[in-house]
């Protein structure tokens, strides 16, 4: 029971289902998004990114790359949330509110492709 | 860098995530905790306002209450969060600090800065290996020469000592196992801008491994070698290394050779030493018994020199049985009266003082000049931070390890002709050698500069056009003073090897210039610079060969045949 290896593997799972609780529902309905799961989701998803730090095989270079991205789309979407909130007299509309939740589409697709890549790297390790 | 990269990211990842958190944790609080606005109302601050007061609050900038004092409830909340944000950046930064200034991490950047270095060197250069005393010397003489020099050495204070130094090359230099392969690699020895490989370090055993592993890696490669011991010397030369430096033979051979033909040792010695002293300061030393303290590998290789030209030394030696010294030979180490005594100081008439240690050298002298002040003297000096010591004791002959074998390397680098000549020239006998001394000491009055030419088209393109129109170039044309077609340049030919490895010995003036000649000359340093412009200037060539100015510029080339012509109808 490898204690590092849980962690790992927790935060990763963690990304991906906080980031698909916000990205599910109504695309442009504001009571489907809680901006508090954006939130979450985009501090999981740092700490996730760190923790894929430092390992030098090309499976953790992939990894590490996915995470990257999702790191990248999340912190897009917060800047167009908070910009529009606070930097715009319109205010949240539900364009900009789509435009949010389809950065966190693609941030969710991301999550997807490291959670596939993780259990493909400990299927491989069948231990 | 890569290497620098992931090692900075993992050790980072803990600091990084705890302020990941801490961070999450103070805005999430922050944002949930209600406010009241001026009016009283209940107030929520956004995610992106407390990511702002956090901010600031973390980077102990503290901007204030804003944009409403808090609350009680929110500044509980904000004082248990100060305190987490400072600490976590805190350690953050200390962490990079930390890593920053790891010794292990400090010698990763260093070497990956010197493998991207000498990746980028596009010039010729030398690589050294130990800077020893033999090191820094030929450093400091080979980039007076313009040559670039990369250093390895296991002592990583030296390589620092060199930075510091003031030098008008910049030499790499790394300091790391000069055995390990990879060390050597990465000071680009498969590098086809590597001319040598010097192996310069106290250890025979090393300097073997470096040698050997220059021969096998890059068999073409020049590899010069110091050994101490006639065992490794043999053990290297079997392999094929092209020159072993053995300070002692070395030294042992030039000192005998002063007894029977000083001329030779003055012929030596001006085409070897730093230019120093002047002509005139050179004394033979005596012939008769000689005391010899130190029987180690400098003692035995200056006694048998010494007795193969005749002359009887006897041994002091503290240790005979180790040393394995021979009959006669006295037991002490040399510094105390009695043991100087029973050696026969007073009736010897030169004392070698050749211990391995300064001081007691330095010990030896004081006493037996003493008990005989008309000793010739001979010292052996060890390290060269002695030299004002050894300066002001009244030394006849001093001789450096260290200083010796960067001087052989030197010459060896910058004048390749000269072990040839020097070859040749020991077969020759002293009348021979007087006569060049003569024919040197007419032309200057202080040790020559020596230089060598090669008759190619980079170097000698004037005499290559003449030579490709057939038109003969002689040694004498070349030694012609361009400013004055009656007088000779104040130089003098000493050796002229052909394309096909035909040498000849002081060249007589009419010998004919071919292409590929190496030629080595001797002189005034003024002559240099004269004969390379007469090899470069086709006109100052031409009046040198035909005593009159040919005109240049086709206009007047063109008139000049048309006079011809006239003057042949």
């Amino acid at each position: 029971m490898n204690l590092e290896k849980v962690f790992f593997a927790f935060f990763i799972v963690l990304a991906l289902t906080l980031n698909f609780g916000f990205f599910v529902g109504g695309m442009d309905n504001p009571n489907h998004h809680n901006v508090y799961e954006l939130y979450a989701a985009l501090v999981v998803s740092l700490i996730a990114t760190v923790m894929k730090f430092g390992d030098r095989a090309h499976i953790g270079a992939v990894l590490l790359a996915t995470s990257l991205v999702a790191d990248l789309q999340l912190i897009a979407a917060t800047i167009v949330w908070t910009l529009s909130v606070h930097a715009s007299d319109a205010g949240m509309t539900p364009m900009v509110l789509s435009s949010v939740v389809s950065l966190s589409g693609g941030a969710l697709l991301a999550n997807i492709t490291s959670v596939v890549i993780l259990v493909t790297e400990t299927v491989m390790f069948r231990r | 860098m890569n290497k620098l990269l992931y090692l900075l990211l993992q050790r980072m990842r803990l600091p990084l995530i705890v302020v990941i958190l801490v961070y999450a944790i103070s805005i999430l609080g922050l944002a949930l905790i209600p406010g009241v606005d001026d009016q009283g109302n209940t107030w929520h601050m956004s995610i992106f306002h407390a990511f702002y007061f956090v901010s600031f609050m973390g980077s102990t900038i503290g901007f204030g209450e804003i944009p409403y004092p808090f609350t009680d409830p929110q500044r509980l909340w904000t004082t248990l969060a100060m305190y987490m944000t400072v600490i976590s950046w805190l350690y953050a930064i200390g962490s990079l600090f930390g890593l920053l200034k790891d010794p292990a991490f400090k010698r990763i950047v260093a070497f990956t800065k010197f493998t991207r270095d000498i990746r980028n060197i596009r010039e010729p250069f030398y690589l050294i290996c130990g800077l020893g005393d033999a090191g820094h010397l030929v450093i400091r003489e080979l980039a007076a020469h313009n040559i670039l020099c990369v250093i390895i050495d296991r002592d990583d204070s030296k390589i620092q000592l060199l930075r510091l130094e003031d030098q008008s090359v910049v030499v790499p230099g790394i300091s790391g196992d000069v055995t390990n392969t990879s060390t050597l690699l990465a000071a680009g020895l498969q590098k086809p801008e590597c001319q040598g490989v010097v192996a310069l370090t106290g250890n025979d055993q090393v300097n073997m491994t470096i040698a050997i592993t220059s021969k096998l890696l890059v068999p073409g490669l020049p590899v010069i070698c110091r050994a101490e011991s006639h065992d490794s010397q043999d053990n290297i030369a079997s392999f094929g290394t092209d020159y072993i430096i053995n300070p002692f033979d070395s030294f042992a051979k030039r000192f005998s050779m002063m007894f029977q033909s000083p001329s030779m040792y003055l012929v030596y010695e001006w085409m070897t030493s730093t230019h120093e002293s002047p002509l005139s300061d050179f004394t033979v030393p005596p012939r008769g018994t000689w005391v010899l303290c130190g029987y180690g590998r400098f003692g035995k290789a200056v006694r048998e020199s010494l007795s193969f030209k005749g002359i009887q030394s006897i041994v002091i030696e503290a240790d005979i049985a180790k040393t394995g010294a021979p009959e006669g030979t006295i037991e002490g180490r040399g510094t105390e009266a009695f043991t100087l005594y029973e050696a026969g100081i007073e009736q010897a008439v030169g004392l070698i003082a050749g211990t391995d240690d300064d001081a007691n050298n330095l010990s030896i002298i004081m006493t037996a000049l003493k008990l005989n002040p008309d000793l010739f003297i001979v010292a052996r000096q060890n390290l060269s931070t002695n030299d004002t010591l050894f300066a002001a004791a009244d030394i006849d002959i001093t001789m450096q390890t260290g200083r010796l074998i960067g001087q052989r390397v030197v010459d060896m680098i910058t004048t390749p002709l000269l072990t040839d000549f020097l070859r040749m020239a020991r077969d020759q006998n002293e009348s021979w050698a007087n006569m060049l001394v003569s024919r040197v000491v007419g032309v200057l009055d202080k040790p020559p500069e020596s230089w060598v030419m090669t008759i190619s088209p980079q170097q000698t393109p004037a005499v290559m056009e003449l030579l490709n129109s057939d038109c003969p170039v002689t040694l004498g044309n070349l030694l012609t003073d361009p400013r004055d077609i009656t007088v000779a340049l104040p130089c003098v030919v000493l050796y002229l090897k052909h394309a096909d490895n035909n040498e000849i010995l002081l060249p007589g003036n009419e010998t004919r210039l071919q292409t590929g000649d190496q030629l080595l000359f001797c002189g005034q340093a003024d002559a240099e610079t004269h004969m390379r412009w007469s090899t470069r200037n086709l006109h100052a060539l031409s009046y040198n060969c035909s005593g009159h100015d040919a005109p240049s510029g086709s206009l007047w080339r063109w008139l000049e045949a048309r006079k011809q012509r006239r003057r042949d109808t």
